[in-house]
């Protein structure tokens, strides 16, 4: 049974009780593993509970066969880097020196670099893209480029696995993708095993092997991430009540607005979102068709509008659908359409438009 | 960078060095009697001269100076390891109440011994300074696990001092005649009246002190970053911990037990220090903080003695006059990094 890290009915917690029992882990190395799950329901914990920040409250973690209990500080320091919230405090320390503190489970007596330390912080420092900004003081850098400085600092402790709690928070976009990349190139290189807290979904979809759920009390689920991201499912893990979240589009939506649709909106292929959103803000509730449930547009629709007349993915639309769609503008005061021709599988919304003008509904064309 | 920052340390301590050595030239060579450099050096050597200017020479400047600069650096090094311990930059031993704390036993101590006219010994001063030490060192724990923050920490040491100071005085108060002009020049704080043998003394163990304190440089360096990142890199908090607290208490009684209380020197020297080397790093800053507080104490004590000679103001005088201001300086300097 080769698993490189590994628990067994591991209890997390403080002062000796309990937050979150039983978890079991099993990562192989080189495995991304990340913990989703709403604010306070003890992800953090958990990962320090992992870093032995924490004292383990039941069970047995295994690190490369070994239990981590029975190994000394030392040994743990050369195998185990951790990127935390907490904020590292360095007075009068340059980007450099924080990086190069990495180091410290290899350097003699006195902490002194070799040449040797010196060319792995250099190398971990071009990895990250932080060699520009080496002699700058650590204190006066942006987050993002504190949070890069860190990841710096924990490869050069040439970990086998790195334990980061929600380290892609305080980046940018452009940041944040570079620094999963990194995380990914680490694993590719040298097979590093990868835990992490992300509040990020769509990227906790992206780059996670496997997918750890806490929910405040227990571990919900543990899978790739295919099984995690059901339907419906990050509703119920994060208590979602305005607003909705699309485990398939990996995308959210504000809170659809509430009542009986005026404005019946005409769109497909990517081109109604925008329609659906201007409308959500603006509180107006809306009705939407006809769209195929495989159109980039149904997963927007359905959760903004407040009706959706939804035709069967590669089907054709029946005539039962066209007339319900007809009812439905019936009843709306005005037609959104985001386009005036149409293609030869969507020749019945070119209907309901026609149908609209016929019976003297304020239409709208956009494009 | 590297290169130019190896240059500034080694300037950085070529200045203390000089700083050290200068003034010792000055404490010893200026007095009521002012005895010149050659004349110094021909009384150290021991070719014949003066026999006035040897006695005075051998018997009061030379010790005194010692214990300056013995225990200057000793001040500055407990109150750069308090300062590190509470990652609180203006933690030192007179603000926490330690040193009142170990004045208070020392005081207690040698009116019951003097009542029944036993001696007491250099070593039995330490002892009795590092109890009381001690003492406030844990009250001042217990606190520092209720309260957070900088300023309530140091508040709370003011008082404990406060409370130790008051008993220190009602012992004082109630002490045979003629052991109380003794006492207080001392509770006050003061360089006088030191002997080779005390100077032998506080030498050991501050020498040991200082060794021990080195070597744990590095893990000291960790722990400054935080005790998350310092217990990853696999350093033994709790073992660090308990030897900060023992070594910074036993750096504060052995001032307190010679000398008495001397406000400042403790705070002011490691930020002094720092900024003339630009780094915290404890591999170069436990040397450089002793070197400064050696420069810094003999330089006050010279003040001391000098400026209304022939009475002599207490240390502590002299050392809050320039302590003060940096203390005030830093914590200006603290305020403005946290609201940037």
């Amino acid at each position: 049974m080769g698993y490189y890290f590994k628990t067994k009915q591991m209890s997390v917690g403080y002062q000796g009780k309990p937050l979150i029992r039983d978890i079991e882990i099993e990562l192989d190395k080189g495995e991304i593993l990340t913990l989703i799950g709403p604010n306070g329901a003890g992800k953090s914990t958990i990962l320090k509970t992992i870093a032995k920040q924490l004292k383990l409250i039941g069970g047995v973690v295994y690190l490369d066969k070994n239990e981590m209990a029975q190994m000394s500080g030392k040994e743990l320091s050369r195998k185990m880097a951790v990127v935390f919230t907490e904020k590292l405090k360095a007075e009068m320390m340059t980007c450099q020196d924080v990086a190069a503190t990495g180091r410290y489970p290899y350097t003699g007596r006195f902490g002194l670099l070799s040449k040797e330390d010196a060319a792995v912080v250099r190398e971990a420092m071009e990895l990250v893209h932080v060699t520009d900004i080496r002699d700058r003081d650590f204190n006066k850098i942006s987050d993002g480029q504190r949070q890069r400085v860190m990841l710096a600092r924990a490869i050069c402790q040439e970990p086998e696995i790195i334990i980061l709690d929600e380290p892609t928070s305080f980046l940018d976009v452009k940041y944040k993708l570079e620094f999963l990349s990194v995380l990914q190139e680490l694993r590719m290189k040298k097979g590093l095993t990868v835990i992490m807290s992300i509040h990020e979904l769509e990227l906790a979809e992206r780059v996670s092997d496997k997918i750890l759920c806490v929910n405040g009390k227990y571990v919900e689920r543990l899978g790739r991430p295919e099984e995690i991201f059901r339907r419906g499912y990050m509703k119920s893990l994060f208590g979602i009540e305005t607003g909705s979240f699309d485990e398939e589009s990996s995308s959210m939506e504000l809170q659809a607005a509430a009542g009986k649709p005026k404005v019946f909106v005409i769109a497909g292929g990517g081109t109604g979102r925008t329609i659906y959103r201007r409308l959500q803000r603006q509180g107006i509730s809306f009705a939407a068709g006809i769209l195929f449930e495989n159109d980039q547009d149904y997963p927007a629709a359905r959760a903004l509008a407040a009706d959706v007349i939804k035709a069967e993915s590669f089907e054709p639309i029946t005539d039962a659908l066209i007339k319900k769609a007809k009812e439905k503008i019936d009843c709306c005061e005005s037609v959104i359409s985001s386009k005036s021709s149409f293609g030869t599988f969507e020749k019945a919304n070119e209907e309901l438009l026609r149908y609209a003008a016929e019976t003297g509904k304020k239409v709208e064309i956009l494009s | 960078m590297e290169k130019s920052r190896t240059y500034r340390y080694i300037a950085a301590f070529v200045f203390l060095g000089v700083g050290v050595v200068l003034f010792l030239a000055l404490n010893i060579g200026i007095g009521s009697v002012r005895i010149t450099i050659p004349d110094v050096l021909r009384i150290i050597t021991g070719r014949k001269t003066d026999e006035t200017a040897a006695k005075i020479l051998w018997d009061i400047r030379l010790p005194r100076t010692a214990a300056g600069m013995i225990l200057g650096g000793a001040l500055a090094l407990s109150g750069y390891l308090l300062q590190t311990f509470f990652h609180n930059p203006i933690a030192g031993p007179f603000v926490l109440g330690i040193s009142s704390g170990a004045k208070m036993v020392v005081a207690l101590v040698m009116v019951f011994l003097m009542g029944r006219s036993a001696r007491v010994t250099s070593m039995d001063m330490i002892l009795a300074a590092f109890v009381g030490a001690m003492m406030s060192m844990g009250f001042v724990l217990l606190l520092s696990y209720r309260v957070q923050g900088m300023s309530m920490l140091v508040v709370s040491g003011v008082m404990i001092g406060y409370i130790c100071s008051a008993v220190t005085e009602l012992v004082v108060t109630f002490a045979d005649d003629a052991d109380i002009v003794n006492l207080h020049n001392w509770s006050l704080g003061s360089f006088s009246g030191m002997t080779w043998d005390n100077v032998k003394v506080m030498a050991v163990v501050v020498a040991v002190t200082f060794a021990a304190v080195f070597m744990m440089s590095k893990p000291l360096g960790a722990y400054q970053q935080g005790e998350v990142y310092a217990q990853n890199m696999g350093v033994n908090i709790r073992l660090l911990r308990i030897g900060l607290v023992i070594l910074s208490s036993v750096l504060s009684a052995c001032i307190v037990a010679f000398a008495g209380p001397i406000s400042f020197v403790g705070i002011a020297t490691p930020h002094l220090v720092k900024k003339l080397l630009g780094t915290a790093k404890p591999l170069l800053m436990i040397p450089a903080c002793f070197l400064g507080g050696s420069v810094f104490c003999l330089f006050c004590d010279l003040l001391a003695r000098t400026i209304l000679a022939p009475t002599e103001l207490s240390i502590s005088t002299v050392t809050a006059i320039f302590g003060a201001p940096v203390v005030l300086w830093v914590m200006a300097k603290h305020k403005k990094e946290k609201a940037a």
